[in-house]
């Protein structure tokens, strides 16, 4: 399944808050969980990934800092701020409405058989 | 962190970062951290059991198209300046055809520009020799129908405005050709100094795409003037180079390039870059936008610091003004280039700030154009006095005449606005409002003059 670029990207900042919440990270990580998450079927170009870190970090959503873990490279975390929460949250109930209101007109329109191809266009 | 996989892969990476390093939306850090990801993303794959350089190639490929990846990096950090110059285009988009098809339809006009100059030389009009005279009084009429047949398509304007513009063309080119002025004669040098400033209103009234009631047009207008000069001055700058590096190697080989300099390059040249400079300021409007203001910036200071010092001088040694012709017309440049200045700064100015160090500055060196103005007018009136009117001193005196009332309204509007009492917009409002009296009077040179003073 291909999960369309509008509902990628509209979904991009609650997942991206949503993981900083649990605790501070990096591109990569973030990148990996996102993908484990969603079982594969979020697919992001990963690149992307960072133009949308740094703006979360313009609005201060979330704040960043260099480190160096032991033996390793110099690597750039993230961590969410309280104003990056209160977004979060507020994202939360957006999405809830949304769902709710999509779970709403799935029970309605399951119960109706599946869209059959109309007849005039048959002979294409 | 080790790659796990040798040299190669690093030569590899290393590959990758300098190509990266090359995208200047790119700053050190962020390619420092896209390039952590790409290790990461590397180590995982091998560790998965794919070679060092397959796994490279896939690392690379789910990072995403440089194009892209720098594309959101330059909208995210737009303070970075040079954004404008490098954005990609999106592909495919319908602006992208849009201004592909813009630019081939702006060579088009170049090319028929730089052709109408050579078109006289097929019907024995000499460019080199004894018809500079018919070039003269001509030279906007090959170039400028172009310039507004150019904005006509661009701006889609309606056949009515085109009509009209094709007869104020129409218009320009009789009066230029049909009078029988003497090839020396007074109201010939006016008309070749004035039917350009008359058809360039005319472009004016294209590049506005016929609204030109509307005030905000009439700055965008102005604005785009001053930029167009910019270009224009660059564009020949970089000509004469090329030019003059031309002459000199092939003379080094023996073979003299100047008649073919003189009577294609130069005059083709000059006639396309007309346009190619006018297609610039549209298409690469934000960066000239970044450097005229800094050269007004620099320039009004200074201007005005030179005009203080030469008013003291003529107090100092109480010479008034030398009324030879010559000395005239430097200062009617002087102080066309006063108003250039200030019309550029307004036009690039943000009506909503406040008066500061720069208004002052420009409101000196708007009085001090203003006393210099009525000094220059005063020699004028007393050499018709003397000698009594001819057609040079009648132009001479109606332009500072219309340069006094607009140095006088702009320094009334910027001290209204020093001392709050006035919005900066009725600055701006005077300013484009007048463009109606030069266009007047720039026609009626083109027009009356010569019947007027007999063609003398």
């Amino acid at each position: 399944m291909h999960i369309t670029k509008d509902l990628v990207a509209a979904s991009a900042t609650p997942l991206v808050l949503g993981l900083l919440a649990e605790g501070e990270s990096y591109g990569y990580a973030i990148l990996k969980q996102v993908n484990e998450l969603s079982g594969g079927q979020l697919e992001w170009t990963d690149g992307l990934l960072y133009p949308l870190l740094h703006r979360l970090e313009r609005v201060g959503h979330v704040e960043s800092a260099w480190e160096v873990p032991p033996g390793g490279r110099r690597r750039k975390y993230y961590r969410i701020t309280d104003q990056g929460r209160a977004e979060l949250a507020e994202q939360r109930r957006q999405w809830a409405a949304v769902v709710d209101a999509l779970r709403g007109v799935w029970t309605t329109t399951l119960s109706v058989k599946p869209i059959t191809v109309p007849v005039w266009t048959a002979g294409l | 962190v080790s790659v796990g996989g040798g040299d190669e892969v690093e030569g590899q990476i290393l590959e990758w970062r300098a190509y990266v390093h090359r995208r200047e939306e790119l700053h050190t850090a962020d390619a420092e951290e896209l390039e952590d990801h790409l290790r990461n993303r590397i180590t995982e794959l091998t560790q998965a059991g794919l070679r060092p350089d397959e796994a490279f190639l896939i690392a690379v490929k789910r990072m995403g198209s440089l194009d892209d990846v720098s594309r959101e990096f330059a909208r995210e950090h737009s303070e970075r300046l040079w954004k404008q110059l490098v954005l990609p285009a999106e592909p495919d988009s319908a602006a992208a055809l849009r201004s592909r098809r813009e630019f081939w339809v702006m060579v088009l006009c170049a090319v028929v520009a730089a052709l109408a100059i050579k078109v006289p030389g097929w019907f024995g009009r000499d460019i080199v020799g004894d018809d500079a005279a018919f070039y003269a009084r001509n030279l906007s009429l090959f170039v400028l129908p172009a310039l507004a047949a150019y904005f006509a398509w661009q701006r889609r304007i309606g056949v009515r405005v085109i009509g009209v513009l094709a007869l104020l063309f129409v218009l320009g080119a009789v009066a230029a050709n049909a009078y029988p002025m003497r090839d020396d004669s007074q109201t010939l040098v006016l008309t070749a100094i004035h039917l350009p400033l008359a058809l360039w209103l005319v472009v004016g009234a294209a590049y506005v795409g016929g609204e030109w009631r509307s005030e905000r047009r009439r700055m965008d207008f102005i604005r785009f003037t001053g930029e167009w000069l910019i270009y224009f001055v660059l564009l020949g700058l970089g000509g004469g180079v090329l030019m003059a590096i031309t002459v000199g190697t092939f003379n080094a080989i023996g073979v003299h390039a100047e008649d073919v300099v003189a009577s294609w390059v130069l005059p083709c040249g000059a006639m396309g870059g007309v346009i190619v400079a006018a297609w610039l300021v549209e298409a690469k409007q934000s960066v000239i936008e970044n450097m005229a203001p800094v050269l007004t910036r620099i320039f009004t200071p200074l201007f005005a610091t030179a005009l203080v010092a030469f008013l003291v001088a003529i107090v100092w040694t109480s010479n008034g003004i030398d009324v030879e012709r010559d000395a005239l017309i430097l200062f009617d440049l002087l102080l066309v280039i006063v108003l250039g200045l200030l019309l550029y700064a307004i036009s690039a100015r943000d009506p909503a700030t406040p008066p500061g160090l720069f208004d002052r500055t420009q409101l000196a060196l708007v009085v001090t154009a203003l006393i210099i103005d009525l000094l220059v007018l005063v020699a004028i009136a007393g050499r018709i006095a003397e000698f009594g009117f001819t057609a040079n001193k009648s132009a001479a005196l109606g332009e500072n005449v219309i340069l006094l009332v607009n140095l006088a309204g702009s320094a009334w509007f910027l001290l209204g606005f020093l001392r709050g009492r006035l919005p900066f917009a009725r600055l701006e409002r005077w300013q484009t409002r007048y463009l109606l009296v030069y266009a007047v009077w720039a026609w009626s040179v083109v027009l009356a003059f010569p019947l007027v003073f007999d063609f003398a």
